[in-house]
């Protein structure tokens, strides 16, 4: 994952509400074995039928609830093949949410004026580590989990970094903790 | 400190801040390729193949192809391979084609008496909540999720906020857990539950199956919850006891089982009461879950809704679904039904079908189908007959899989088609491009296949 600073520059907006991660990119691409390739098709339907145009800017701008549905994550790698390297929304669907922190899709929470405010603004600057999203409106600042900053702005390898605690992990299974549940391998 | 069903669990299973183990993690063909493939660039293994199972069923035709290399579209028979070749790698034990065992993956886990209640589940797939009908806390992942828990057994976690809805009163005839879930989320809105893990109790909820239980934990996360929970109970306990995967000392296991409950005076974060006795048959009419009404309403004007992305996102959704305001719901022609998907697919839910169909036959503007959710759902309900009284009314019977509740095989709707379908999702395109869903309960599925448009099924003689 390469690591997140700041993101600056313009702003692609689709001003609607609870987009679903199946319109964001269609079933018949999730066939495909490799996690590259999958911006063409982003919004395939809908870019398609003349219903929406998208330009490729660093950050997109849309409304609550996006990424709704399905957790397929195929969805945020278009996204981020398209060329978003930030989402500004109201709200995220939680999976999704998470699923943009992974690959390090900057997943932005802003209250729906400022979102409207940014929108107009037709530009603007994030600074991960700030927490603040500047525009030609003002600026302002957003929530990120402390770890979950840390690791983007590091581009860090989360499973390195549970990897790390396997000491931990060793302990809590040799307890007792890793007891509950089937065995799947004896059925 | 008194603590909620959630608490318990989630405490019992955190070995660091903000890191828990899971117990049981789910695979399908779908969302795992890319995540064994993370595996195998770092040099790393499955920690756990004896907490992990897969299963072949998003993209399986469902005419009784008996093994992965005979299906025949070439990019499905490659990701069916794929995960056939990374478990034998990996270790991890798999019911693919050809198996007795296969299925939808939310059906066969509790079907195995692999889905326990206090233990933690996940899978890369958002209908995971299923799960959480047995106490168990169950969530859908994304595939660099799916990579973690392969490689660690743990995945890092943001603690959700806790949310319960209550259900008092008694539910009509009629009426189905189906029905209770689209009213929810009805009023919930879409989005009414993100960031929650949702318990839902109540004696509407107690007096329910685990297939009624199931059907309302899937549909939490179309009202955006990340878990949905029952507390379990002694329904639960007949339901895992002789199953493949259940504890050898039974007993033991359900003492522990019982202590798992919310406490006396437990805080929820939320609280929702919701009358279960003014609930009726419910039919969607737009393109999200919860742009639903009762069937004996009309189509809504979208000049009606105040909120503007509401009324513009219904404005949109009666567009693509070619329907106009103030048509009423038993008036709408449908091209298809479809019974099947995670979420109604189930021994209970055929049986239901069944009854409402025998000797009766399916309107000639009709195609409909009926899908097991697994190959042993479809084993049972062709030993009591099922099979024989959906054909006899022109339903066609078919091999397990999600089939058409996202049509990623075979079985999907034509452009322009309606469909009352049984599934859990309406959005535009998913049952095929052009396609248009309304979801109902089986019961109310069955019934709209014999007369060609909704019915209310109170009424339905």
């Amino acid at each position: 994952m390469r690591p997140i600073d700041v993101i600056e520059g313009g702003i692609s907006v689709l001003d609607r509400a609870d987009v679903d991660t199946d319109q964001i990119i269609p079933k018949q691409f999730l066939k495909r074995l490799e996690r590259t390739g999958f911006g063409e098709f982003l919004f395939y339907d809908w870019i398609r039928s003349g219903e929406i145009e998208l330009e490729r800017n660093p950050i997109f701008l849309t409304g609550r609830n996006f990424g709704c549905g399905s957790s397929r994550e195929h969805a945020v790698w278009a996204l981020q093949g398209f060329g978003f390297e930030a989402i500004v929304a109201p709200s995220f669907a939680d999976i999704f949410y998470v699923n943009c922190t992974k690959v390090g899709l900057l997943p932005v929470v802003l209250d729906e004026r400022h979102c409207t405010a940014i929108a107009d603004a037709g530009e603007a600057r994030i600074d991960a580590d700030d927490q603040t999203v500047s525009f030609s409106g003002g600026v302002v600042e957003f929530e990120i989990d402390p770890d979950v900053k840390h690791r983007l702005l590091h581009g860090l390898d989360e499973i390195g970094l549970t990897l790390r605690k396997e000491a931990a992990i060793g302990e809590f299974e040799s307890s007792g903790g890793a007891d509950r549940g089937p065995v799947t391998t004896a059925l | 400190m008194p603590k909620t069903m959630f608490d318990k669990i989630w405490d019992a299973h955190e070995v660091a801040d903000g890191l828990i183990y899971i117990d049981l993690h789910l695979v399908h063909e779908i969302t795992s390729a890319q995540a064994f493939e993370g595996l195998r660039l770092e040099g790393r293994q499955v920690r756990r193949p004896d907490k992990t199972l897969a299963t072949a069923d998003h993209n399986v035709p469902t005419d009784g192809t008996p093994a992965a290399h005979l299906i025949a579209d070439e990019m499905s028979r490659k990701q069916v391979e794929a995960l056939e070749r990374n478990c034998a790698q990996f270790g991890v034990p798999v019911y693919s084609l050809g198996s007795n065992r296969r299925g939808i993956v939310h059906v066969i886990g509790p079907e195995l008496g692999l889905t326990q209640p206090g233990t933690t589940i996940v899978c890369g797939d958002s209908h995971t909540s299923t799960h959480g009908a047995f106490g168990a806390l169950a969530f859908g992942i994304g595939t660099s999720e799916v990579e973690h828990v392969l490689a660690t057994q743990c995945l890092p976690q943001r603690r959700p906020k806790t949310m319960r809805i209550e259900y008092a009163g008694e539910r009509r005839p009629g009426v189905t857990p189906k029905d209770l879930i689209l009213a929810t989320i009805g009023r919930l809105g879409t989005h009414g539950m993100i960031g929650y893990a949702v318990e839902y109790a109540g004696e509407p909820i107690q007096t329910l199956s685990m297939e009624g239980r199931m059907t309302v934990c899937n549909m939490t996360i179309e009202g955006g919850g990340r878990a949905g929970m029952v507390a379990p109970d002694d329904t639960t306990f007949a339901y895992v006891e002789g199953r493949p995967g259940a504890p050898e000392d039974f007993d033991k296991a359900v003492e522990g089982w019982r202590g798992l409950n919310t406490d006396e005076g437990a805080e929820f974060h939320s609280r929702v009461e919701i009358d279960a006795s003014a609930i009726s048959p419910m039919v969607t009419w737009g393109t999200q879950p919860a742009q639903v009404v009762e069937v004996t309403d009309r189509v809504p004007d979208p000049d009606a809704i105040d909120a503007s992305a509401d009324r513009e996102a219904a404005e949109r959704a009666l567009a693509y679904m070619a329907l106009e305001p103030g048509t009423p719901m038993t008036e709408i022609p449908l091209d298809r039904v479809f019974i099947g998907s995670c979420v109604n697919s189930r021994i209970e839910d055929l049986r239901e079908a069944a009854a409402a169909v025998e000797g009766r036959t399916v309107a000639d503007t009709v195609r409909a189908m009926v899908v097991p959710g697994s190959e042993q759902v479809r084993a049972d309900a062709e030993a009591e007959g099922l099979d024989e009284i959906l054909r006899s009314a022109g339903f066609e019977w078919r091999t397990s899989g999600c089939s058409m509740c996202l049509g990623m095989n075979p079985d999907v709707l034509a452009d322009g088609e309606r469909c009352a379908s049984t599934s859990n999702r309406n959005y535009e395109g998913r049952q095929g491009k052009g396609g248009r869903t309304h979801l109902v309960s089986p019961l109310m599925a069955a019934a709209a296949a014999i007369e060609g448009h909704f019915v209310d099924i109170r009424e339905w003689q």
